[in-house]
């Protein structure tokens, strides 16, 4: 129904304005006094680190661009004019640079955290599948921005990623011209992900709006996993969370300030200070460190579409993981057989990183192999019997009262306690 | 206990990692004390000036250094007045008012001249080779500084057991050890004015450190702001966390 919303908000300009467009009282109903668990540990940091992330890699990357020229004879020299001529030009670059691993790493310990507390399980799964969309988003996002540079890894790793769709039968190969713009990768190429690589960052954004919105429908998980039973369990989100997540914060931005300014190459590779080369391959191409578990299981399979699909395998498993996972305990706190297979498919997923680092050569194939078998087992096979077989400790009663009470009768204290106004 | 599994998982990734990104060579890297290392490091000056005099008489006859500007050289302590001379010691090619290639003094605002005009020219001179360009050499490769000293200091005869190709020089550095790069550096190829006796290892030394300098020109005022904005966040982290403290003392 069309009208006025009734505004209480007292300066006369915001209220007319909040009276027709109604965002301070949204703002103050979803940031403010939105209902937070009041048992988040640091673990809950990494969405609004992940989301700060983002907001710094569109600014810098907006004044790069300024700078930068997607053509395949000047690109490589724009860079270095950014690094000489433009002012702070490196430290913008250098913060980019160094921002896409920082925004994967924030972004991993997010989703690691979603799988250890169980925080994809119903009602949260359409919440979760925006968060695969968006993980999906950034890494077409970051593999395209590492080709802008123009340096041998750059122009080596655009070439074996495009060719993985000549896997497919039949379309794959005018797949691959089309994507490339040409015969091979160069100008076209370049020039279209260039494009890309400005426009992709702002669909991340309008996803990242709809990962919160659905946040703000079923409110957050926690660490017990156990739903939110009356407002003594929550806390307004300011200052509460406000002020923790300026702690982890700072935190974060000094870790990512310690590699932009005293070891701004850590994450790169030295190839890519080499100007791209159709004419020679790198002895070793090797991606950046975020895709290499990736990379690992592309390389696992001894056939090439195999390996393609595996690979796009292991993310779209993530988007039935709501599913695949039949136990009704949230989590991993409470579910003891979990926890160790949790911390299994960790040890697989580092050890998938090590593996795509390295040639595939001896124990490294082995390895690799074992790592994806376990990655595909621990999603498709485990999860799905677990929570048939596994027996999860008690529940505690409510965040409120986490201790479980002993015999499982009520606590004495429960009845007592003040409710209080719901905000 | 989760804390100490997660960062043995990280250590023993980055472990894992790591390697990958090793030479497969099996000469060892060397591990010179560079003045420029560390977080507080700066490049030697005078070490700087004798690497450009160094590059200047032996590395320029056949390496570009395109990216890299004659201003430039105001970082290695050296003068306007030098730097604008060094630089007019130079004729780069211009276009005449008549349209004519032509040639003119070098300014400081002007890339350092290449010493072929373009790619075919270089290998057409020099046995099909393309040397490097050394605007970013020390990034470009594994090991950096340390690498490319190697390299300068990595000449010897080779084992009788290996077959060398035609033109190639044995180096105990390079991958493949064959190096079509003939020993640029002898002793007493340049003579410094300081009276530094020029060893091998002494040129090598300071051409690295100023081939560091040309590849990272903001190194200094890079780690100066960062050491200031590390000290503002932690400072700014210890308020904050007191802040959340209070904020939270009334929440049981």
């Amino acid at each position: 129904m069309a009208g006025l919303h009734k505004s209480d908000v007292k300066n006369p300009v915001l209220n007319w304005i909040d009276t027709r467009l109604p965002i301070i009282t949204m703002m103050n109903k979803e940031y403010a006094v939105f209902p937070t668990p009041k048992n988040f540990n640091y673990f809950w940091n990494f969405g609004a680190l992940a989301t700060v992330a983002l907001m710094l890699m569109i600014v810098t990357g907006v004044f790069l661009a300024m700078n930068y020229t997607p053509d395949g004879g000047m690109a490589f020299d724009s860079v270095e004019r950014i690094m000489r001529d433009v002012n702070y030009g490196w430290l913008l670059r250098y913060a980019h640079a160094n921002g896409a691993s920082m925004f994967f790493m924030v972004v991993y310990i997010h989703i690691f955290r979603g799988l250890y507390y169980g925080s994809y399980k119903t009602p949260r799964e359409l919440l979760w599948m925006l968060g695969v969309v968006i993980l999906l988003l950034m890494m077409a996002t970051a593999f395209m921005g590492y080709v802008l540079p123009w340096g041998q890894m750059s122009f080596w790793g655009a070439t074996v990623i495009t060719n993985l769709f000549s896997a497919f039968p039949i379309v794959g190969g005018p797949i691959v011209t089309w994507l490339w713009g040409g015969f091979a990768v160069g100008d076209p190429t370049l020039h279209r992900f260039f494009s890309l690589h400005y426009l992709l960052p702002f669909v991340i954004l309008a996803v990242v709006f709809l990962h919160v919105a659905a946040l703000h429908i079923t409110g957050s998980n926690n660490p017990l996993g156990i739903d939110v039973k009356s407002p003594q369990d929550t806390l307004p989100f300011h200052p509460y969370y406000t002020v923790k997540d300026s702690v982890g914060l700072c935190v974060f931005l000094m870790v990512w300030a310690g590699f932009v300014f005293f070891a701004p190459n850590f994450f790169g590779d030295p190839d890519n200070y080499i100007q791209a080369n159709p004419l020679q391959t790198p002895s070793e191409i090797v991606p950046e460190w975020y895709l290499l578990p990736f990379y690992a299981i592309l390389r696992s399979v001894p056939n090439k579409l195999g390996g393609v699909c595996m690979m796009f395998g292991a993310i779209l498993v993530l988007f039935v993981l709501p599913w695949l996972d039949t136990s009704p305990v949230r989590s991993a706190k409470f579910r003891p057989l979990y926890r160790i297979f949790f911390w299994v498919l960790a040890v697989a997923c580092v050890a998938l990183a090590a593996v795509g680092a390295h040639r595939p050569e001896g124990l490294w194939v082995v390895l690799g192999r074992v790592a994806t078998t376990y990655y595909f087992l621990h999603f498709l096979v485990i999860l799905p019997l677990l929570g048939k077989i596994e027996r999860p400790l008690p529940l505690p009663e409510s965040i409120s009262q986490p201790v479980v009470p002993r015999g499982g009768g009520p606590l004495p204290t429960a009845a007592t306690a003040k409710p209080m106004e719901k905000p | 206990m989760r804390a100490a599994l997660l960062a043995a998982a990280l250590l023993l990734g980055s472990i894992a990692v790591a390697p990958a990104y090793a030479a497969d060579d099996e000469a060892e890297m060397p591990h010179e004390t560079w003045s420029f290392s560390g977080p507080f490091g700066t490049f030697d000056r005078a070490a700087a000036q004798r690497g450009f005099q160094v590059y200047k008489e032996v590395c320029s006859n056949c390496h570009s250094m395109k990216e890299a500007y004659y201003r430039n050289l105001d970082g290695i302590g050296l003068s306007e007045e030098q730097v604008k001379a060094i630089a007019a010691s130079v004729s780069v090619p211009t276009i005449n008012d008549d349209g004519e290639p032509a040639e003119r003094p070098a300014l400081p605002s002007d890339h350092f001249r290449s010493p072929y005009p373009n790619e075919k020219a270089a290998r057409a001179a020099l046995n099909g080779a393309l040397p490097p360009d050394l605007s970013v050499i020390v990034k470009a490769r594994q090991g950096g500084p340390d690498y490319v000293y190697g390299i300068l200091t990595g000449y010897a005869d080779a084992p009788a057991t290996m077959k060398m190709g035609s033109g190639m020089y044995y180096n105990k550095m390079y991958p493949g050890h064959q190096i079509g790069m003939p020993q640029p550096l002898q002793a007493d190829q340049v003579e410094y004015s300081d009276g530094t006796k020029a060893t091998v290892e002494q040129e090598a030394h300071d051409v690295v450190t100023f081939l560091t300098y040309i590849a990272n020109p903001e190194m200094e005022q890079r780690k100066r702001a960062g050491v200031k904005i590390i000290l503002f966040l932690a400072m700014l982290t210890g308020v904050t966390y007191a802040v959340k403290r209070r904020v939270w003392s009334d929440v049981h």
